[in-house]
């Protein structure tokens, strides 16, 4: 029989094995670090809505940033909604002529849109388009001090950085989720009728007759909350931003990802409450919670 | 060319740091600081990379918030201080960093009006002579009012800085390594720049620097750190406190060894380590 002191595996001290040891301290330290960073997102969130009902951002700062997220992103969630209509009409179209009810496909296609994949691309591109150069303009701006330079002068950075993002994307996100439901219908109809040669009146009835106001709302009401976690994710990571060139790199990517990830949980959880809400005013007694 | 400096007015300091500690991330980098600077003085603060010279300088201005200790400015303590109060004393301090930290996103003249915006209601009109007052005071024509820092070379981001942490007219200047990066004429440039700032105005200032040129041309009394680290057991962070004339009869080792910028027994070290890593 071996000597088990001897035995690399096994450690005479009764100990766990070094690789065990280090994967629990490795886990250990992740959840610290997640907790610990949801932590500093919570008070950075806390301290600039604490700003934006103490005192207006900078006129000047907050029109250069509606512009920017507003103006400057509505062709590409324009050109991207229209995508996504005509890539769902495509998609749908197979299964729907075989059971010979391709006169509703703009049922689907505009439900969808409406409810779930126009507040969804919107957000996504957002983040991809704004929460990263937010995140990296951010972030060199920390790198080289310009960021304690505010706060030598008197301002304070998150009132005068923070708040105008955080209003941009909160307020125009709305008006780019529209724009990405009217361009995906638009999409989903010009593939449908004029490609595939579905009825116009019938795919017409059919989507007004399925898509109801409370679909627009609820998806404009998700995407006001997918606004909200792009700028402070992104604005987070950027005050966060590690040293040099790789940091603002990692900065960027962190935010799209963290923006990205959180956005499809809420999204979840939004869509499990405003269900709920939808049945209740509705349809009491049909809850299916 | 110390024999210049402005007389002490008032017999209360303008800073006054009593047993600053500041750790970060578990290590201690500044412990026990005693400093007193009195009004209209102009204070070199020296000592190699990782001394804590600049962690103390960024506590001065209330950017970073020490462990234990008081920094007190004008008799009162930043660390007590709320935000509000804060932001009305950062009125009375100026900053010129490494980098000048000019923002990108605003030209030259943005930046220096920035301070008066940001805490006067001042007009169009009474801004633009101050801005073009100030510029032409760190010597830059008229014209950089309108360019973008990204134009400007080293020298001239920092005389922007300058004219910048100047605009308020602030009663401490505080200097974070004002030639480092520039050739030894502009370096010259920024040390008179210093000394007419500081004629023109009664201001008090702290410079941070590693250049022994800067620190005996400009101030009238030197401070050196020590990074912690390398003291002896029961050692004061600060080998030197004396006046820039004193520094060459320094009876410390290792402040003479820094004026004279001689590696002494580093070069032993580094062989020791470069022979255990062999090993």
């Amino acid at each position: 029989m071996a000597d088990v002191a001897q035995h690399p595996d096994i450690d005479p001290s009764g100990l766990p094995p070094a690789g065990w040891s280090s994967w629990v301290s490795d886990w250990g330290s992740m959840v610290v670090d997640g907790v610990s960073t949801l932590g500093d997102i919570t008070i950075f969130a806390w301290r600039m809505f604490s700003w934006m009902f103490t005192r207006l951002p900078p006129r000047g700062t907050t029109l250069i940033n509606f512009y920017q997220v507003g103006v400057l992103s509505l062709p590409v969630v324009a050109i991207t909604g229209t995508f996504i209509g005509m890539v769902l009409a495509v998609q749908s179209y197979r299964q729907f002529h075989m059971i010979g009810l391709e006169n509703r496909l703009g049922v689907v296609i505009n439900s969808s849109l409406v409810r779930e994949l126009g507040p969804v691309l919107a957000a996504t591109m957002l983040a991809g388009r704004v929460g990263s150069a937010m995140a990296a303009v951010l972030g060199t701006m920390r790198v080289t001090e310009q960021i304690d330079a505010l706060t030598t002068m008197g301002a304070d950075p998150i009132h005068y950085l923070v708040v105008p993002r955080f209003l941009a994307c909160l307020l125009l996100i709305p008006a780019l989720t529209i724009m990405a439901d009217f361009m995906g219908i638009v999409g989903g109809y010009f593939y449908s009728v004029v490609v595939l040669g579905i009825d116009h009146g019938a795919y017409l009835q059919n989507s007004s007759e399925y898509v109801s106001g409370f679909d627009l709302f609820s998806g404009i009401f998700k995407s006001v909350f997918f606004g909200g976690i792009i700028a402070i994710v992104s604005c987070y990571r950027g005050f966060h931003c590690e040293p040099g060139a790789e940091g603002v790199g990692n900065a960027a990517t962190a935010a799209f990802v963290m923006s990205f990830v959180l956005i499809l949980a809420v999204d979840l959880v939004l869509n499990i409450l405003l269900d709920a809400v939808y049945y209740q005013l509705w349809s009491p007694g049909e809850l299916p919670l | 060319m110390n024999s210049e400096q402005p007389p002490v007015k008032s017999e209360q300091p303008l800073v006054d740091i009593r047993r600053l500690r500041v750790d970060f991330a578990g290590q201690t980098v500044l412990d026990e600081i005693d400093l007193e600077i009195p009004r209209g003085q102009t204070l070199a603060i020296i000592g190699e990379s990782g001394c804590g010279k600049t962690v103390l300088m960024k506590s001065l201005v209330g950017l970073i918030r020490p462990t234990a200790g008081s920094v007190r400015f004008d008799g009162r303590d930043l660390i007590t201080m709320n935000d509000l109060e804060l932001t009305r004393t950062r009125r009375r301090l100026g900053f010129v960093f490494q980098n000048a930290a000019l923002f990108d996103s605003m030209n030259v003249y943005e930046n220096v009006a920035f301070p008066i915006r940001q805490h006067e209601s001042a007009t169009e009109d009474e801004i633009e002579p101050r801005v073009m007052q100030h510029l032409t005071e760190v010597g830059l024509p008229p014209e950089v009012a309108w360019k973008r820092p990204a134009e400007l070379s080293g020298g001239m981001r920092k005389r922007v800085g300058l004219a910048r942490a100047m605009i308020l007219h602030p009663e401490l200047l505080v200097y974070d390594e004002p030639t480092t990066g520039l050739d030894p004429i502009m370096s010259d440039v920024i040390n008179e720049l210093i000394l007419a700032t500081r004629r023109r105005y009664p201001v008090t200032s702290v410079v941070v620097t590693h250049d022994m040129r800067t620190a005996r041309k400009v101030a009238n009394r030197v401070v050196m750190f020590y990074p912690r680290s390398r003291l002896e057991r029961g050692e004061s962070q600060v080998l030197f406190d004396g006046s820039p004339s004193d520094l060459d009869h320094a009876e410390d080792r290792r402040v003479r060894q820094f004026v004279r910028g001689e590696a002494g027994e580093r070069i032993d070290e580094l062989m020791r380590r470069k022979e255990a890593l062999n090993v």
